[in-house]
Parts: structure tokens; sequence; C-alpha cells
């Protein structure tokens, strides 16, 4: 794969915080398609990883091309305008809008946002908006909460308030997805059954990037691992690759027995 | 489902307002029903911005205050039509709420209170000191409000325009908390960072939502003027904030139909009140606090709550 290739590269990332590193002069690039994960220790700097590559964060050093522009140093917004979409790893719902409310706020880049224009029902909003339900149930179907539409946020369970979140970031139709720890919290048929929906999600054609602790989970879904330990990159490559890194087993999987 | 909920609701006010002047006595009454409706306007702007958006503002009544003097000078110092006095007015609203809301609301909590606070200040202190233009603390006077030759007159005329304005502003608030831009603006308001995740611009929606709920404030300002006939700094003094902060709060955050009870109740109470000469303005107190720490989600969600709805 040539650099021209990559949906996302990522060259010398550093991120300092007060002295600390927490991204220390990481580089790789993501292919398109597939799942590729970010794994590695508690404060190994994958959620900070994260936030540079969503725009939730700036580099210290270093900088991230989306499809082969330059985008470190833009907001969040401006790069989900580009593509690239996320979920947290606590769940971020708004707890006053509907399950199907919270899907449809995922399209808002592609309806009428004038608010004199809302006021005033112009310029089709309301049929859009009408369309725009159907999709995003079908959407909270797809990610298997489908009769759960008319549920406020706060009145959801936690599993279904992580699928919800995929939802609504789908409702975006991101080229990149970017899942932060999507499995935490969940038990083991709940995990089974997202590992599904991811694949599902990837097979569909959006490029899935996972940080993820579930380590069955991690080597089922994807096809390229990149491994952290304290900001830095110890390892990469395929799941088998990375099983067989000895770094890898004493900084990480060591951990875990 | 939601729509026809809407609908009936805007239906069921619709008739309310139309069958109130059966029950007004006097003019008295028809005169505390026209301020009720036009603080109501207000109220539904300000909630829209507070409960909705989760901006807070101290200084809307400067907001009014603008509305409000453009409309006596303009009209009664420079002879402008009424309407053109009132466009005016909220141009120079929209101008100076864009103006400030970009570096005003890129702060939070207490400072965006404080920085709000200190615009509707400034603003009330120009208009009690630029005396040569707004007649200082003494006020005043401002031309009838005609439109093409047709002038508004009399308690009865007033009270069905206000209500019509009430009738369209709560059906164009509602369609625009249920549109993309509401839904943005809600989602700013409880999960930030997912509405940024999906391309929601923070600032640019608080702005927006800043400007429409301004240029509201400073429309009815317009109209109280005209409908008053003399304006004074009052209008735009800091307690006029805070009065219209307390509707909100009241009739409860986030729900236009509270908006409208707390709007009512805040300027119906006052004057129930009398009748306890000397000890009101305490009464009017009490009668808050008790609301609050029996309601404290404002009279309507509560309410609303413990009907089962």
């Amino acid at each position: 794969m040539t650099a021209a290739d990559a949906l996302l590269e990522v060259r010398s990332l550093t991120r300092r915080f007060a002295g600390v590193c927490a991204v220390d002069g990481v580089s790789f690039s993501v292919g398109r398609g597939q799942v590729h994960a970010v794994i590695g220790p508690n404060g190994a700097g994958k959620t900070t990883l994260f936030n540079l590559i969503t725009g939730f964060d700036s580099p210290t050093v270093g900088e991230v091309r989306f499809e082969g522009h330059a985008v470190s140093g833009l907001p969040p917004h401006r790069l989900a305008g580009l593509g690239i979409g996320r979920t947290f790893q606590t769940p971020q719902i708004c707890a006053e809008l509907s399950a199907l409310e919270n899907v449809m706020l995922g399209a808002h880049l592609r309806l009428r946002r004038n608010p004199v224009a809302a006021m005033l029902r112009l310029g089709g909003i309301v049929q859009r908006d009408r369309a725009l339900r159907e999709k995003a149930a079908e959407l909270l179907a797809f990610v298997g909460i489908g009769t759960s539409g008319d549920v406020p946020g706060r009145g959801m369970a936690y599993g279904d308030l992580k699928r919800l979140e995929i939802a609504r970031a789908l409702a975006a139709e991101p080229r990149l997805l970017c899942l932060d720890e999507p499995a935490a919290g969940l038990n083991p048929r709940e995990t089974r059954d997202l590992g599904e929906l991811i694949r599902g999600i990837a097979d569909s054609g959006v490029t899935v990037m996972l940080v993820e602790h579930d380590m069955r989970l991690v080597m089922s879904l994807s096809q390229h691992i990149i491994v952290l330990n304290y900001g830095r990159k110890i390892a990469e490559g395929a799941p088998d690759e990375v099983n067989r890194d000895a770094e890898v087993l004493s900084a990480y999987l060591g951990v875990h027995g | 489902m939601r729509l026809g909920s809407r609908g009936v609701g805007l239906a069921m006010t619709g008739i309310g307002l139309a069958i109130l002047p059966l029950l007004l006595p006097n003019a008295f009454w028809y005169d505390l029903a026209t301020r009720a409706a036009i603080n109501a306007v207000v109220v539904i702007g300000l909630n829209l911005l507070i409960g909705y958006a989760g901006q807070i503002s101290l200084g809307h009544a400067g907001f009014v205050g603008i509305g409000a003097y453009a409309s006596a000078v303009l009209t009664s110092r420079l002879g402008w039509p009424p309407i053109a006095a009132m466009a005016a007015g909220a141009l120079a609203t929209a101008f100076l709420a864009l103006l400030v809301a970009r570096p005003i609301l890129r702060l939070r909590g207490h400072a965006l209170a404080m920085a709000t606070l200190g615009l509707g200040i400034i603003l009330s202190m120009i208009f009690t000191n630029e005396s040569q233009w707004t007649g200082g603390p003494d006020g005043i006077v401002v031309r009838p409000f005609s439109l093409l030759g047709l002038a508004i007159a009399g308690e009865r005329q007033w009270y069905w325009l206000c209500a019509a304005l009430l009738l369209v502003t709560l059906w164009a608030a509602g369609n625009l908390v249920d549109s993309p831009f509401g839904r943005a603006m809600r989602a700013l308001h409880t999960a930030e960072p997912a509405a940024k995740a999906v391309g929601v611009d923070p600032a640019a929606v608080k702005a927006s939502i800043f400007v429409l709920s301004a240029v509201g404030a400073s429309l009815m300002g317009s109209l109280t003027a005209h409908y008053v006939g003399f304006v004074t700094p009052q209008v735009a003094s800091f307690l006029t904030s805070v009065e219209l902060l307390t509707m909100v709060v009241v009739g409860g955050m986030a729900s236009l139909a509270g908006s409208v009870v707390g709007a009512a109740v805040l300027t119906v109470l006052p004057q129930l009140l009398t009748r306890f000469e000397g000890a009101e303005t305490a009464a009017f107190g009490l009668v808050l606090v008790a609301t609050m720490i029996a309601m404290p989600r404002g009279l309507v969600p509560t309410l609303r709550e413990r009907l089962g709805r």
C-alpha cells in the first residue's frame, strides 16, 4: 500500500500534556476498508490518539492526513464534514432527544440548518426530516435497537446507548468510523453481537478504527492492529504477527496473563 | 406523534386566547393579558436560548430596550414610520448580538452570566445617559403604532394583535425545536462532544440562537413602546432581565408551553398580590420560592410529569 492509497495517514504524531507525552512520535497509515484496531494498556495514549484524529485535540508535533489532505488542527465539526465519524468511551447521548432524534442528529450536515427557514417550514425542511426519520429508523434496526425509536436517551440501557452512538455516527455516512471502546461495559453476549455489527459496518464499505480492550473481539475482527505503550507505537501488523511480537507480549498481553 | 401533540397544543392555545376576552372584565385585565402575551413572546425566545441551547443571558432586557428606544426615538424624534423604526431596531439588535455572540458565547456558566449581565447594564446606562436622544430617566413619549395608515388603538385591538403574535411565535418556535437546527441546539446543551462529532458547529449554532432570541426581544420591545406609548430606561434594566429569566425558570426550562405559563403567572401575580399592601413584594418572593421548592423543574414540566405525560 502506498501513502497515496491510504485513507488515513498519521505522521510522527506527538501530544504532550504538561511534560507527559501521551502520544509520542506515532506514525502509521490506515488503508480503505476493513477493521483497524489500536490496542495497548491503560494510559498507552489510545484515546488521545483518537482525539487527535477526530479533531478533539491538536497535536504538539506531527500531522494527520485524511484522503491526502492535512487535517490536524481542524475542529471536530469540520472533520465530520470530511467524513470522519466517532463514538465515545462514555456514550454521549442527548438525554432529552428520543433515540430516533439522536440518530437524526447524525445527519446534521446533510440537512438544511438555517433556523429561520426551520421556523417558517421553508425549503422542504419538513419533508426531508420525514424521509430522514425513516432512514434513522432503519439505522436503529441495523444496530439492533429498532424498537427504541421513541424512547428518550435518558431512559435507555447502557448497552443500547452504545449501539445508539454507532447508529448516530453512521447517519453521518462517514468514510472512517472511530469506535472508542465500544465493548466497554458490555456483557459477553452483547460483545459478541457488537462484533457482528462492526463486521457488518466494515462490510458495508466503512473503514473502522477501533480502540478496544477486549482482545478476543479485537483479534476476531481486525485485519490490522497498532499497539501503543506509553504513547509509542511498539508493534503493528496482522493479528497473528502482533500476537507473536515479544515486546507486545511483555508490554501488553503479559499483563492479561 | 410528536407533531400531532404539538398541533393539539397549538390549537388549544389558540382557542384559549380566543375565548380569554370573554373572561376579561375590563380594560385593566385586557392590559394585563396583552402584557403577558408580549412577555410570553420574549420569554419563548429566551427559553430557546437558555432552556434548549443551554446558554444563559442576564442581559436580555437590553435587547428589549434597543427595540423600544429605536421605535421611540426614530418615530417620535425623526418621524419614521413605526414599522421602519421597528425593523431598524431589530437590525441594530441583530448586528450587536452577532458582534458580541462569538466572544461571549465562548464563555460558560458564571462567566457567560457575567458577560451578558455586563452587556445589559451597558445598554441600560446608554439609555439613561444619552438623554438628548432618549429623554434620560424621564423617558420618552412614543407615537401610536400604525401600519399602512391603519392604527392599532384600544386595548381590544392590541390584545388580538399580541395574541396572534404569540400564537405565530409558538408555532415558529415549535418548528425550530423540531428541526435539524433545533436538534443540534438541544444536543449542544447536554452532549456537546457528540454534536461536534457529527458536524455541529457549536459557535455558529449558539450565535444563531442568541441573535434570533435577541431580535425577538427587540421586536417585542418596539411593540411595547408603541403599546404603552412611553419608554423609560426601566424597560432595559437588570431587574427586567431577571424578571424575564424568572419567567423562563418558573414556567419550565425547555418548555414552550412553560414559557407562556411563566410569563402569564409572573405578569398577573403581582397584580393579584396588591391586596397585601406593603407586603406584596415579600408575598411575590414567597410564592416564587414556594413554587421552585415544590416544582423545581418549573410549572409545566413538573405538572406534565405528575399527570403522567
